[in-house]
């Protein structure tokens, strides 16, 4: 009788503290004035872009230091460990670098603080588009940290001048055919590139992937329709190279780098691989120029990373310090530098960085055209709905009107 | 420590006790067991049973007014509903292509295909080098060495190894001198999995095959030489019946683990389901991927149950064949030595 008892009182003990364990302190009760030493995580392929900055950071601030946790390389990895830790209520993590399209799932879960009040930001510098990728129902959730647009990368040797339009992209296909090339080569294999290549299609054709409530979907208008037919027609037509429906950035980045294309839409890195890596063939012969849409310059979709405030860490004012001070000029020059775009304005007319980029102006034209991918929480289930969907179309799977019918019912679903 | 000497006790006074007695050893034999049951139900029971009562919870809800998510509360049977009839709030069938939800059936279809297909090669390619793995041939150890490298390798690599291959400027296309889209077609992007599959897994399966066969006395096949049968005869008359039961347990290791697939496709095609790789698992993981921890333990209760019945039926199966072979006067000491 007593050892049975003793056993019970045991298991009910393990219980108690497997229950137990993950209780903590709710996002109400913070204190934003609390000051101390804070952990910033970040992807480990970014994060040493960051190291100088946490180096001037530190020096200057001895009492309230901040230490970088990497984060694993992946999107998705690093998204579930920031997520795991915040559903256990951690604050270990002061500051988070999201990846933009996570901003709208954090925020409404309570798990980042809004940067009102005490931790408000100053915004008025900042290019407008990256702030908006921030704000979650009109309240600003996050600090644009960098940003990231899609540029048209196009051969010179073979076409003098960028194309303006789409259609003029489309009419300078047959130069590519006679030397033998891809025309334009994109990613879209279903994963997340898709996404972005459909949603930039979407807004540079004047459609939007959500209404303005970041809910509702709306890619069932006719410039939603007009812009994915585009795209599936030029790809029927092979004017998209076939072989993109496999490719995500890095197999572009090869046949680029490789001469085997004579457009190819790609995140700005690929200008640094093309100039140095030693296996590109393309050398000085090329040049880029934002994305094309009917009538001009298209609406490239933004990247990058937003700096979040945890909702449980113990020192937010130290946090909103830090990631006010990321936005500095000098800490943005220095990220222009190494080829992570920054998301203050004026950097991009710098005289001296642009002599040493001279993609940055191109890239601020294509940032001030650039809208975010919907802000919204449920966006891993609308970006597959769009990434299915979107794939099914292009590939010709299914027709254009079907698909988009379906894309609706599907971030209808999704979102609910 | 006080037993031993109450067990001298009750062996002398048997007669005046023999209900207190095996009250005692009952508990001594509970007491003892306690710590591993105790164990088992953290890791084990608690898991399981925690996994069964999210299934019945509802996921988060966004409350429309505030723009934050709350708790979804108790669902009933809404989840499984949901998996089971593709049901996403407009009825059966109502969950539109490019959400997780349409995708079950067709997840279903893809792994038992893998289990099957899969299975069955490693089991004919498995038999085949099992026995040159038992041969007394010139250099056997480092056949039988060479043969388990593939096994010996990680997964993840294997998956990695294969995406290469595979790639559209792979050497699998260079090779064959064409451009197949291994990694986006339906049927080549399965091709391409159950290829890196056979080619890991089959050692494995040869490993336990050659155990089985070892087992097999050399005397049985000289008396069968001795009465003229033929090389076929042995094989179908002496080698199938007697290593069937290592093979089954071989089968049921494999046919259980071919219904979890999930590092392979996920590394090779991806893992947000989709594709046309998409298995139960991968369909698990990309649920909570979507933040949908209570419906994904519904589905992954549904894995569980479709594993269990499938292992059930095989267990029945074996256990049959067991009873079948004893009759039949195979020597049972093999059998237990394998199973």
């Amino acid at each position: 009788m007593m050892r049975s008892t003793k056993r019970i009182a045991v298991l009910a003990l393990v219980a108690a503290v497997a229950l137990t364990g993950c209780a903590g302190r709710s996002a109400s009760d913070v204190d934003t004035t609390a000051r101390g030493p804070i952990t910033m995580a970040m992807g480990s392929n970014d994060a040493g872009k960051l190291a100088p900055v946490i180096e001037a950071w530190n020096a200057a601030h001895p009492d309230e230091t901040v230490t970088m946790f990497e984060l694993p390389k992946d999107a998705d990895p690093a998204r579930d460990t920031l997520v795991q830790s915040l559903q256990a209520r951690s604050g270990d993590y002061d500051v988070m670098a999201l990846d933009v399209v996570w901003t709208g799932e954090f925020a409404a879960h309570r798990w980042i603080l809004p940067l009102e009040g005490d931790l408000a930001i100053d915004t008025s510098g900042l290019l407008p588009a990256t702030v908006d990728s921030a704000t979650y129902r009109e309240t600003l959730y996050a600090a644009p940290m960098n940003t990231n647009a899609q540029l048209l990368f196009y051969r010179t040797d073979l076409v003098p001048t960028a194309p303006a339009t789409w259609q003029d992209l489309l009419a300078s296909c047959p130069t590519a055919r006679a030397a033998d090339v891809d025309c334009l080569d994109l990613q879209l294999k279903s994963y997340e590139g898709i996404t972005v290549q459909a949603t930039q299609a979407i807004n540079s054709w004047g459609g939007s992937a959500v209404g303005p409530d970041g809910l509702t979907p709306t890619v069932t208008t006719p410039q939603a329709t007009a812009a994915i037919q585009a795209v599936t027609d030029a790809y029927a037509d092979g004017d998209i190279a076939g072989r993109s429906s496999g490719f995500t950035e890095e197999e572009t980045n090869l046949a680029f780098l490789a001469g085997e294309t004579m457009y190819a839409y790609n995140w700005p890195y690929m200008f640094d691989t093309a100039k140095t890596e030693p296996t590109s063939t393309v050398g000085d012969d090329f040049a880029v120029a934002p994305i094309v849409g009917p009538d001009g310059v298209g609406a490239s979709t933004l990247g990058g990373y937003n700096n979040a405030i945890n909702a449980y860490s113990e020192y937010p004012a130290t946090a909103r310090d830090f990631v006010a001070f990321v936005q500095n000029e000098d800490n943005q020059r220095a990220f222009a530098d190494q080829s992570f775009p920054p998301v203050l304005a004026s950097v991009y007319d710098d005289p001296e960085l642009v002599a040493q980029y001279p993609y940055l102006p191109v890239l601020k034209d294509a940032l001030e055209h650039a809208q975010p991918r919907p802000v919204t929480p449920f966006y891993s289930g609308v970006s597959k709905a769009i990434q299915d969907n979107a794939y099914a179309a292009i590939t010709g799977a299914r027709p254009v009107d079907q698909a988009l019918a379906d894309m609706q019912a599907a971030m209808t679903a999704a979102a609910s | 420590m006080t037993q031993a000497p109450s067990e001298t006790e009750a062996v002398v006074l048997t007669t005046g006790t023999p209900d207190r007695r095996r009250r005692d050893d009952g508990r001594w034999a509970w007491a003892l067991i306690a710590p591993t049951l105790l164990i088992l139900a953290i890791v084990i029971g608690y898991p399981i049973v925690q996994a069964v009562r999210l299934a019945f919870q509802a996921d988060e809800q966004l409350d429309p007014a505030t723009g934050f998510f709350e708790e979804g509360g108790f669902a009933g049977g809404s989840n499984f509903v949901h998996w089971l009839m593709q049901d996403c709030g407009g009825g059966a069938g109502s969950c539109p292509p490019g959400t997780l939800g349409s995708e079950f059936w067709s997840a279903i279809g893809v792994t038992f295909f893998f289990t099957i297909v899969t299975v069955t090669l490693e089991v004919a390619l498995g038999f085949w080098f099992a026995t040159i793995m038992g041969k007394n041939l010139w250099g056997r150890s480092v056949i039988r060495a060479s043969v388990l490298v593939p096994w010996a390798i990680p997964t993840a690599v294997t998956a990695k190894l294969w995406y290469f291959m595979f790639a559209d400027n792979g050497i699998v296309n260079s090779v064959l001198g064409q451009q197949i889209p291994w990694m986006t077609g339906v049927w080549e992007s399965r091709f391409a999995v159950i290829v890196a599959d056979v080619w890991k897994t089959t050692p494995f399966v040869a490993l336990l095959i050659l155990a089985g066969l070892q087992m097999i006395p050399k005397d049985v096949y000289e008396a069968a030489r001795m009465d003229g049968a033929s090389r076929w005869q042995q094989f179908t008359r002496i080698t199938l019946p007697l290593v069937r039961p290592a093979l089954m347990v071989a089968i049921l290791f494999r046919v259980l683990d071919a219904l979890r697939m999930y590092d392979l496709p996920a590394i090779m095609q991806g893992a947000s389901g989709g594709s046309p790789t998409t298995t139960m698992s991968i369909l698990v993981t990309a649920d909570m991927r979507q933040g949908n921890f209570n419906s994904a333990s519904a589905l992954s209760t549904l894995v569980f149950l479709v594993i269990f019945l499938v292992a059930f039926v095989m267990v029945k199966f074996l256990g049959a064949n067991a009873v079948d072979q004893t009759r039949a006067g195979a020597r049972p000491a093999t059998k237990e030595k394998t199973s």
